[in-house]
């Protein structure tokens, strides 16, 4: 991270007295395996597709997990799912925070794609509070340039447009 | 089991912290030492609780032992959690035999950075942190499902605003509300829909400090010990797309494991850093109706990240400790959405 300013180069003056600074990283200088499920998962978005995983009592979860939620026994039998869905629950931001997917107004939504029986939480772009309801429908807006992370998906939208 | 009381609480929650964190703590955690009637010496082991995130830096926690002083060597530990997990660390230790006494303490500085932001950290870090969803955006969710469901109004939710912001009790630094009435907050803009300002606790920064004494020690140590009947927590999974966001099912296993369920209480403290969290844990807490709830006004007018789970179970100890209550349930919570609970009953005999 950049510092604009360094407090330790800055004009000395009677109000601001000079201080001693330093830059300063805070960072993990080590890398890590995304495993077998999620790293399925990730790989198939970079192809443009999503994939679930079947749990013990036979329900598809997505995003996947390694391990059953309720049994803790491993998964590993995937399920390719829709890139559409339905909106099971959502929350309008009416001001973005730094970093999130959207710069403009959003919606946060949890999302229960066609085939699956969890929901996934992502972003949806209404343009309005008016165009979301519980229950409306969605799709994927791809990202052109995909590397295999959960931003490969844009974002949502209403399926059929702003309405 | 061995009976363990809490037998001192001390806080200072405040809208933004003068002075570091050993500066904030040591006033406090002499002032629980002298309630107990007990001097640094004689504590047998200390925890903490705290949050390199909003420290900025590892290990954090290492530098605040300079407000209980760290030799001799003393036997200590650390959670990097809500200081209520810290205090069920220090029950557990009690459970050993070889110690009567356990100094906890907690520390958090909500307001050096934005704190709704960073706990986008504590996500799963494949396919929700690198969304940087917000605690209040992930809480909005929540509200929502349960308004979908039925399971609560926006009224009832400013109602339960409006109580806090009544029950508050004005301290030095504190935050301030205008006091108004639910029928007026509701005509307030949402912020982040369906969440209004007053539906989310504010940023604050705070420590809190307890002593807990195992056995008759506590009895003669002093007066009115507030004994702990049951203590457990539980968590839920790690997406929020596999719980059900409209119950608190690991409030309700904790609090069964505490033993609870089906008692009456005459004060709850509930740590709900949102206000239809309040309406969900009561529900999973099976609280009868004359129950007072949150006298202190909760985390809804004080807030300090670390700090506010370890604070409702002082709370809570403290109409014990005053005679004002004769049994109490406290309730602390860590993650998005109610993830992780604590459960913890307490009674003056």
């Amino acid at each position: 991270m950049a510092i604009a300013t360094d407090p330790a180069k800055a004009p000395e003056t009677a109000a601001s007295p000079r201080r001693l600074a330093a830059s300063y990283v805070l960072e993990y200088t080590y890398r890590r395996s995304v495993g077998p499920v999620i790293g399925r998962f990730l790989g198939a978005l970079r192809d443009g597709r999503i994939e679930g995983v079947r749990t013990a009592s036979g329900k598809v979860m997505v995003p996947p997990s390694e391990y059953d939620p309720e049994t803790s026994e491993a998964l590993s039998e995937f399920v390719a799912v829709g890139d559409a869905g339905v909106v099971t629950t959502w929350a309008w931001v009416s001001e973005p925070r730094p970093r999130q997917p959207l710069a403009k107004p959003f919606a946060w939504a949890l999302i229960k794609l066609d085939g699956a029986d969890t929901p996934l939480l992502h972003a949806v772009d209404a343009g309005t509070i008016d165009a979301m309801s519980t229950g409306m429908r969605v799709k994927v807006r791809w990202r052109a340039e995909r590397k295999g992370g959960i931003g490969d998906i844009e974002c949502f939208v209403p399926e059929g447009g702003a309405r | 089991m061995r009976d363990v009381a809490i037998v001192s609480f001390a806080n200072h929650i405040t809208s933004h912290a003068e002075g570091d964190d050993v500066e904030m703590l040591v006033p406090v955690i002499t002032e629980a030492l002298r309630a107990a009637n007990l001097k640094k010496k004689e504590i047998g082991f200390t925890v903490s609780g705290s949050c390199d995130y909003l420290g900025g830096r590892p290990f954090s926690f290492v530098m605040a032992l300079d407000a209980v002083g760290a030799w001799p060597p003393i036997e200590e530990s650390h959670v990097e959690m809500d200081g209520a997990f810290a205090l069920y660390e220090a029950w557990v230790r009690l459970q050993h035999g070889d110690i009567d006494t356990a100094l906890i303490y907690a520390f958090g500085r909500s307001t050096t950075g934005s704190t709704r932001d960073v706990l986008a950290t504590q996500l799963d870090p494949y396919v929700m942190a690198p969304l940087w969803p917000d605690s209040v955006g992930l809480a909005a969710l929540q509200a929502r499902a349960m308004l979908d469901a039925g399971t609560c109004t926006e009224r009832e939710m400013a109602q339960v605003a409006a109580r806090s912001r009544r029950s508050k009790k004005p301290g030095p630094g504190a935050h301030t509300f205008a006091e108004m009435q639910a029928g007026d907050l509701l005509g307030l803009p949402y912020t982040t829909a369906p969440l209004r300002a007053h539906d989310c606790a504010p940023d604050s920064d705070g420590v809190a400090a307890m002593v807990l004494v195992a056995g008759d020690r506590a009895k003669k140590l002093t007066s009115r010990p507030a004994w702990i009947r049951g203590i457990d927590h539980r968590i839920e999974a790690h997406q929020l797309g596999v719980r059900d966001l409209t119950k608190s099912v690991s409030t309700a296993l904790a609090a069964e494991k505490a033993g609870a369920l089906g008692k009456s209480f005459d004060v709850a403290e509930i740590h709900a850093p949102f206000s239809h969290q309040e309406i969900l844990v009561r529900k999973a807490l099976g609280l009868a109706g004359d129950v007072e709830i949150n006298p202190s006004g909760g985390a809804l007018v004080g807030n300090p990240y670390i700090v506010a789970g370890l604070d409702r179970i002082g709370e809570a100890a403290r109409r014990i400790h005053d005679g004002s209550a004769k049994s109490a349930v406290a309730h602390a919570t860590s993650g998005p959405c109610l993830q992780q609970n604590l459960v913890c009953v307490l009674s003056e005999g």
